[in-house]
C-alpha cells in the first residue's frame, strides 16, 4: 500500500497526519473554553504555524493528545476522538458531542503529499472552526461558569457514541484524501437535552433547573438551545460555591511552561518546522520543496498505558488579582469583596491549585501577584471557596465559633492599657505603649490612643452573626418557590412599574 | 470552463441583513483566503500565516469565524451596507448578493483581461418585518439556526474540492489572488448584488446578465 510513497513523502505524511491531529484537538478545545478566540494574522511565516493557520497551543491539551495517541497516529480502524461533555453544580454530567478524526481505506495515490494534502489540512483546519462554532455545545460553552462547565477527553481506539443519546445527529466537517487512505473529520452531537439526573436533586434551583431541562424536547437538527438564556436566571439562585465536591475530578488549568514538574513536549514540538515552502514548478519538473529551519526534533513520546485521558475541564480564567481584605480598609468594601467570591469558572480541586477571579471593591488593596487559594490569607478566609469544604464546614450552613464574640471593647476597658491590642489573632502586630501624636489626655474622658486600640477591631458585622448565618443557604432556596408565587400574584404591580419606567 | 455556482437563501428581519450577510461571507472567505505568498529563488515560494477572530452577532443568535483581517473586513461591510441601502429600510423585499471568484486571463492587446469565474456563491435574501418584540426574539434563534444550516452547506461544497485554480508563479499571482491587502491573501473576488421589487421580477438586470455571459464566451 505504501509502495507507491517515498520515504520522504511518508515521513512528511506522517508528520502532517500528527500535527493536524493534534490542531483539531486544540481547535475544538478552544471552541469550548468559553470564550472568543482571536489569533493575528502574519503576512510572513514563522515556521512554526502549521498549516498556515495562527492556532495556539495550549500546553496541557497537547500534553493530553499525545498522552491518547500514545506514540500511534490516527489510521484505519484507529480513531482520535474528543468527546465534549457537560458537568453540573451537582454533579450530573452530560455527553454533549464527540468529534471523530477517522480514516477509511480509500486511497488517493496521485495527489501529492507535501503540497495537496498539506493544504487541505489547512483547509479542513478552517472548516473545523467554522463548524465547532454551529454546533449546540458552543452555545452551552459559552455560557458555562456557575451552573456547569464544559469537559473534554481525548481518546484513541473505537468511536463510542452511545452516551450522546437517541436521535444524535452527525455532521460531516471535511475530508482529505491521502495515498494512504483518506482523513474524515466529523461530529455526532446530542439532540436529547432532557437532563437524567443521576444524583438526585439536592436543592430548589436545582428543582428549578431541572424543570427547564426536563422540558426540552428533540430538537430538530442544528437547532441551538432555546431555553439557554433562561439558565441565565438560574445561575442567580446558586450557591456561590459550585462544585464543590468534585474532588475526583482534575480540572485543566492553563498553566505556562515550566510551572508543572514536567515540562510539556509540546514546546518542543512547536519548534518542529512546519512546511513553509512550496514549489510553483510542474510535478514532472518538481524537486523536493525547500524546507525552511532547521532538522526537525525528534520528541521522545511518553509511553502511556491507558489508551484514554481523564476527564479534563480547561479553565478559561485568567489569573487574577486577588483581594486581601483587610480590616483596615473600609468595612463594607470588605464585605463587599469578600462576599462576591464568584467562581466563574474555576472548579477547587483536590489536587491542584486553582486560580479564579473576584470582584474588586473600592479601597482595597490590589496585590501585585497572582494568588492561589492555598496561600490565600484572607480574614474572611471561612467564607471564600475551598476545595475541600464539604457542607458541614460550610460556615453559611454552620457558622464558626465566633473568634470575636467578646467585644474588643470590652476587652480594652478592661485592659490595663498598656496598649496592647485586643483583637483577633490574625492582628500581625501587637501596640506598646501608643502614643498618638497631637492628643491629650485631659481634654477627653478617653484619649486618642485608647479610642484607637477600643476600635481597632470592631465587632462582627450584623451579617455575619450567628443569628443571621444559621438560616442556611439551603433554606433560603428552599423558601425560594414561595417567594416566586408571591411576586407572580403581584405580577400586575411589577408590569405597572415597568411601564412607568417606559 | 464550468464555473460552479451555489445558492443559499435566508429570510431575515431588516435589522439582521449585515450580519447575516457578513457571516456568509466571511465564512466562504475563510476558506477561500490563504497567508502572504513571498516568493523565493528556484520557483519556491512561502505563505503567511492567517489567523481567525470569533464575532458574536448582535441581532442573530449566532457566532461566526473570520479571517482576522480588518481590511478584508472593511471591504466586506462596505459591500455589505451598499446591498443594504439599496434593499431600502424597514420594507419587504428581496434581495440577492453574489460573491463571485474569478480569474484573470491575460488576453492580447486590444482586447482587456478577461475574467473569468471558477466559483459564484449566490445569497438570496428575503427580508420580512416583524410586529412585535415576541415575534423578533423567535426571529433571532430562528436565524441563528439557519445560518449555521448554510454554514454547513458552505463547508460541505468547500471540502468536495472541486476545481482550484493552480497555484500561480510570481508573475501570475495577480492573475489568481487578490495581493492588495497587508495580512492576508483572498483569491480573486468581486461582490455584487441585485434587487428585486416585490413581484420579484429583475427583467432587466437578467437580461443584462445574459448578453455579459454571451459576449464573456
Amino acid at each position: 500500500m505504501d509502495s507507491d510513497l517515498s520515504p520522504q513523502d511518508k515521513k512528511d505524511l506522517d508528520k502532517f497526519i500528527k500535527f493536524f491531529a493534534l490542531k483539531t484537538v486544540q481547535v475544538i478545545v478552544q471552541a469550548r473554553l468559553g470564550e472568543k478566540v482571536c489569533t493575528r494574522s502574519l503576512s510572513s511565516p514563522t515556521g512554526s504555524d502549521w498549516f498556515n493557520l495562527a492556532i495556539k497551543d495550549i500546553p496541557e491539551v497537547t500534553h493530553e493528545s499525545k498522552k491518547a495517541l500514545a506514540g500511534q497516529l490516527p489510521g484505519i480502524e484507529r480513531s482520535m476522538c474528543v468527546e465534549i461533555s457537560l458537568k453540573t453544580s451537582e454533579g450530573d454530567s452530560m455527553e454533549l458531542e464527540t468529534w471523530c478524526l477517522e480514516m477509511n481505506e480509500k486511497c488517493d495515490r496521485d495527489i501529492k503529499v507535501s503540497y495537496t494534502v498539506y493544504n487541505r489540512m489547512s483547509l479542513l483546519l478552517k472548516s473545523l472552526l467554522a463548524i465547532t462554532r454551529v454546533t449546540p455545545a458552543y452555545k452551552l460553552s459559552r455560557k458555562q461558569g456557575h451552573d456547569y462547565v464544559i469537559l473534554y477527553r481525548i481518546y484513541f481506539g473505537e468511536v463510542q457514541l452511545t452516551g450522546l443519546g437517541e436521535g444524535f445527529q452527525t455532521v460531516r466537517v471535511g475530508v482529505v484524501g491521502t495515498p494512504i487512505g483518506t482523513i474524515t473529520l466529523s461530529c455526532a452531537y446530542r439532540t436529547n437535552l432532557a437532563f437524567m439526573s443521576t444524583s438526585g436533586l439536592k436543592c430548589t434551583a436545582c428543582k428549578i433547573c431541572h424543570y427547564m431541562f426536563s422540558h426540552f424536547l428533540p430538537y430538530p437538527p442544528y437547532s441551538p438551545l432555546r431555553t439557554a438564556p433562561i439558565m441565565g436566571i438560574i445561575i442567580d439562585h446558586f450557591v456561590e460555591r459550585p462544585f464543590g465536591n468534585v474532588g475526583h475530578m482534575h480540572p485543566c488549568i492553563y498553566r505556562a511552561p515550566g510551572e508543572d514538574e514536567g515540562a510539556y513536549n509540546g514546546v518542543e514540538d512547536s519548534q518542529e518546522v512546519c512546511t513553509t515552502s512550496f514549489s510553483t514548478s510542474p510535478p514532472s519538473q518538481m524537486g523536493v520543496p525547500g524546507k525552511e529551519g532547521g532538522v526537525p526534533q525528534q520528541v521522545p513520546v511518553q509511553p502511556c498505558h491507558g489508551a484514554q485521558a481523564e476527564h479534563r475541564r480547561v479553565s478559561s480564567c485568567p489569573p487574577a488579582d486577588h483581594v486581601p481584605a483587610t480590616p483596615s480598609s473600609s468595612g463594607e468594601d470588605a464585605e463587599t469583596s469578600s462576599r462576591s467570591v464568584g467562581v466563574k469558572s474555576g472548579s477547587p480541586c483536590g489536587l491542584l491549585e486553582t486560580t479564579f477571579t473576584r470582584k474588586v471593591g473600592a479601597f482595597v488593596n490590589k496585590p501585585g501577584t497572582k494568588v492561589t487559594t492555598a496561600s490565600l490569607d484572607l480574614p474572611f478566609a471561612a467564607f471564600a471557596p475551598r476545595a475541600y469544604d464539604l457542607e458541614e464546614n460550610d460556615p453559611m450552613v454552620q457558622p464558626p465559633e465566633s473568634s470575636a464574640t467578646s467585644s474588643p471593647l470590652q476587652g480594652s476597658l478592661h485592659s490595663q492599657g498598656s496598649g496592647e491590642s485586643g483583637g483577633p489573632a490574625q492582628d500581625d502586630f501587637v501596640m506598646v505603649d501608643f502614643k498618638p501624636a497631637f492628643s491629650k489626655d485631659d481634654l477627653l474622658p478617653m484619649d486618642l490612643g485608647t479610642f484607637y486600640r477600643e476600635f481597632q477591631n470592631p465587632p462582627q458585622l450584623t451579617s455575619l452573626t450567628i443569628d443571621v448565618s444559621s438560616q442556611s443557604m439551603a433554606e433560603d432556596l428552599d423558601a425560594l418557590p414561595e417567594k416566586l408565587a408571591v411576586y407572580e400574584k403581584n405580577i400586575d404591580e411589577f408590569d405597572a412599574f415597568v411601564d412607568t419606567l417606559q | 470552463m464550468n464555473c460552479r455556482s451555489e445558492v443559499l437563501e435566508v429570510s431575515v428581519e431588516g435589522r439582521q441583513v449585515d450580519e447575516a450577510m457578513l457571516a456568509l461571507l466571511h465564512t466562504i472567505l475563510l476558506h477561500r483566503s490563504t497567508g502572504k505568498f513571498h516568493y523565493k529563488k528556484e520557483g519556491t515560494y512561502s505563505i503567511g500565516t492567517v489567523g481567525t477572530q470569533d464575532i458574536d452577532c448582535d441581532y442573530i443568535d449566532f457566532s461566526f469565524v473570520r479571517v482576522s483581517s480588518d481590511e478584508l473586513d472593511r471591504v466586506i461591510r462596505k459591500a455589505v451596507g451598499e446591498f443594504k441601502d439599496a434593499m431600502g429600510n424597514g420594507t419587504d423585499g428581496m434581495g440577492q448578493i453574489s460573491l463571485e471568484f474569478y480569474q484573470k486571463k491575460k488576453s492580447r492587446w486590444p482586447f482587456s483581461d478577461e475574467c473569468i469565474p471558477w466559483e459564484v456563491w449566490s445569497i438570496k435574501v428575503n427580508v420580512v418585518n416583524l410586529a412585535n418584540e415576541q415575534e423578533r426574539q423567535i426571529c433571532r434563534e430562528k436565524v441563528g439556526e439557519k445560518l449555521g444550516e448554510k454554514v454547513i452547506n458552505i463547508v460541505e461544497v468547500i471540502n468536495q474540492h472541486e476545481y482550484l485554480p493552480k497555484m500561480p508563479t510570481q508573475s501570475e499571482v495577480d492573475n489568481v489572488f487578490d495581493t492588495s491587502l497587508k495580512d492576508v491573501q483572498p483569491y480573486l473576488y468581486k461582490i455584487t448584488f441585485q434587487i428585486t421589487d416585490t413581484l420579484g421580477t429583475s427583467v432587466s438586470t437578467t437580461m443584462r446578465r445574459l448578453i455579459k455571459d454571451t459576449l464573456a464566451l
